[in-house]
């Protein structure tokens, strides 16, 4: 082990960290609108808008992140979308996560047992009503573990993005890699930032599935 | 912007399911080797003294809290740094293996965990040893209880074996890369490439629930 070598490197690593964050900030940001969006679709009670949910989470669930960011990036411009890597990056991971995410919000609603529903409609509640007042405050609860676990997955396929060449963690990983021929220092450096980023992210989901939890 | 023409296809099929049936090997290789290591690592982490159970605990702890992408370079390029010149399809299938084999060995462990006592209790009374208890008796029920997440994870594996292509395996994603570096049309090819995918993926759902309506019978 090569430690002056880390102690060189380690403030590059811990600057690309930041992008890292900053991508997977704004893609878990777009993922949940696109998630909740979606969710809706799938449940509402319009044929159309159903099709369009299923197709977007059995789409974006049934490729690769890795193509979906490349059809964007590479094959925007074919199409009139011209993206700058980092913009592309958070859109694809967003997209992507989003659709994930989709199934997670929706396992939550459903899981909410249909008496609940049933009650609030015979008291009288609308069924917007019913789903403000009732169904999300119980399947918010629900949500929280399932949409962490996405979250994490989101903050280690943000490295994906290192393959349009936004300069993140693991770009800067492998150009160290590349340069210094010293693999296993290098994975060491990335790997304990990435660790630390997941272990803080799981940190908060306890966190936040504990300050929730009935009883 | 030049309009789409997915004709552009047609001359690289060829390669393109080439590229589709290498993905499918990697998968089924790297799908094999996880499910493997993954009954090997959940045993050593509940089972093996503390000396070996403490590293391997270690390394399943990395493994899960790092991207693949990043395990693959390290293992394709920190190999050859200490003199173990291995083609980039072994490496593949290694990180790939490895990196899965990390998530089926925490849901095997709580498999097992969860395996009645009593089965052990019973294997154990009828003079069964205590490797041949777990050998013949708790692993077999735990795997036939873990088959819906395991297969979730051959379900991902295959998703991110796309991933490989970037250490230079001729799999579907590279042989999209190869097409496109000669007819200058990402669009069609990755939007190709895409479609490919689904299927393996629909043929593997479909593998698998197939599978796991056949256990359920036996049960």
């Amino acid at each position: 082990m090569d430690f002056s070598l880390m102690q060189r490197v380690f403030p590059f690593f811990v600057e690309a960290a930041f992008v890292t964050i900053e991508i997977t900030a704004l893609a878990l940001v777009l993922g949940l609108v696109a998630a909740a969006l979606a969710a809706a679709a799938k449940m509402s009670r319009s044929a159309p808008l159903r099709t369009i949910g299923t197709l977007y989470v059995s789409l974006f669930r049934g490729t690769p992140c890795l193509i979906q960011l490349f059809v964007l990036y590479f094959g925007g411009p074919q199409v009139g979308i011209n993206l700058e890597p980092f913009a592309a990056g958070v859109i694809g991971l967003g997209l992507n996560i989003g659709a994930y995410m989709a199934e997670s919000i929706r396992g939550a609603l459903v899981a909410v047992d249909r008496g609940q529903i049933e009650a609030a409609r015979t008291i009288g509640f609308s069924r917007f009503q019913t789903l403000r007042k009732v169904v999300l405050p119980q399947a918010a609860r629900l949500m929280i573990r399932p949409l962490g676990v996405n979250t994490v997955a989101l903050l280690k396929g943000s490295a994906l993005v290192s393959t349009i060449s936004v300069v993140e963690l693991t770009y800067t990983a492998q150009r160290f890699i590349g340069s210094t021929y010293k693999p296993f220092e290098i994975f060491g450096i990335a790997a304990l930032l990435y660790m630390i980023m997941v272990y803080a992210v799981a940190r908060v989901v306890d966190m936040l599935d504990k300050r929730f939890a009935i009883v | 912007m030049q309009g789409l023409d997915f004709s552009v296809v047609a001359p690289y099929v060829d390669i393109l399911l080439m590229g589709t049936w290498w993905t499918a090997i990697l998968t089924v290789s790297a799908g094999a080797l996880s499910f493997v290591g993954g009954i090997i690592f959940a045993v050593v982490v509940l089972y093996a003294p503390a000396i070996v159970a403490y590293p391997v605990r270690l390394f399943m702890w990395v493994f899960m809290g790092t991207p693949l992408l990043l395990q693959l370079f390290l293992i394709y390029f920190g190999l050859v740094q200490i003199g173990i010149d291995i083609p980039a399809l072994v490496a593949g299938i290694v990180g790939l293996g490895l990196h899965f084999a990390v998530y089926n060995a925490d849901v095997l462990r709580a498999g097992i965990v969860a395996v009645d006592f009593g089965q052990t209790e019973g294997a154990r009374s009828i003079g069964f040893g205590k490797w041949q208890t777990l050998r013949y008796v708790v692993i077999p029920q735990a795997v036939r209880n873990t088959i819906p997440p395991i297969g979730g994870n051959m379900i991902a594996l295959l998703k991110e074996s796309a991933i490989v292509s970037v250490i230079g395996i001729a799999e579907l994603v590279h042989s999209a890369q190869l097409a496109i570096s000669e007819t200058f049309r990402p669009f069609e090819f990755y939007i190709t490439a895409a479609a490919l995918y689904y299927l393996l993926n629909l043929v593997l759902e479909a593998g698998l629930r197939r599978f796991e309506r056949n256990v359920e019978i036996s049960r």
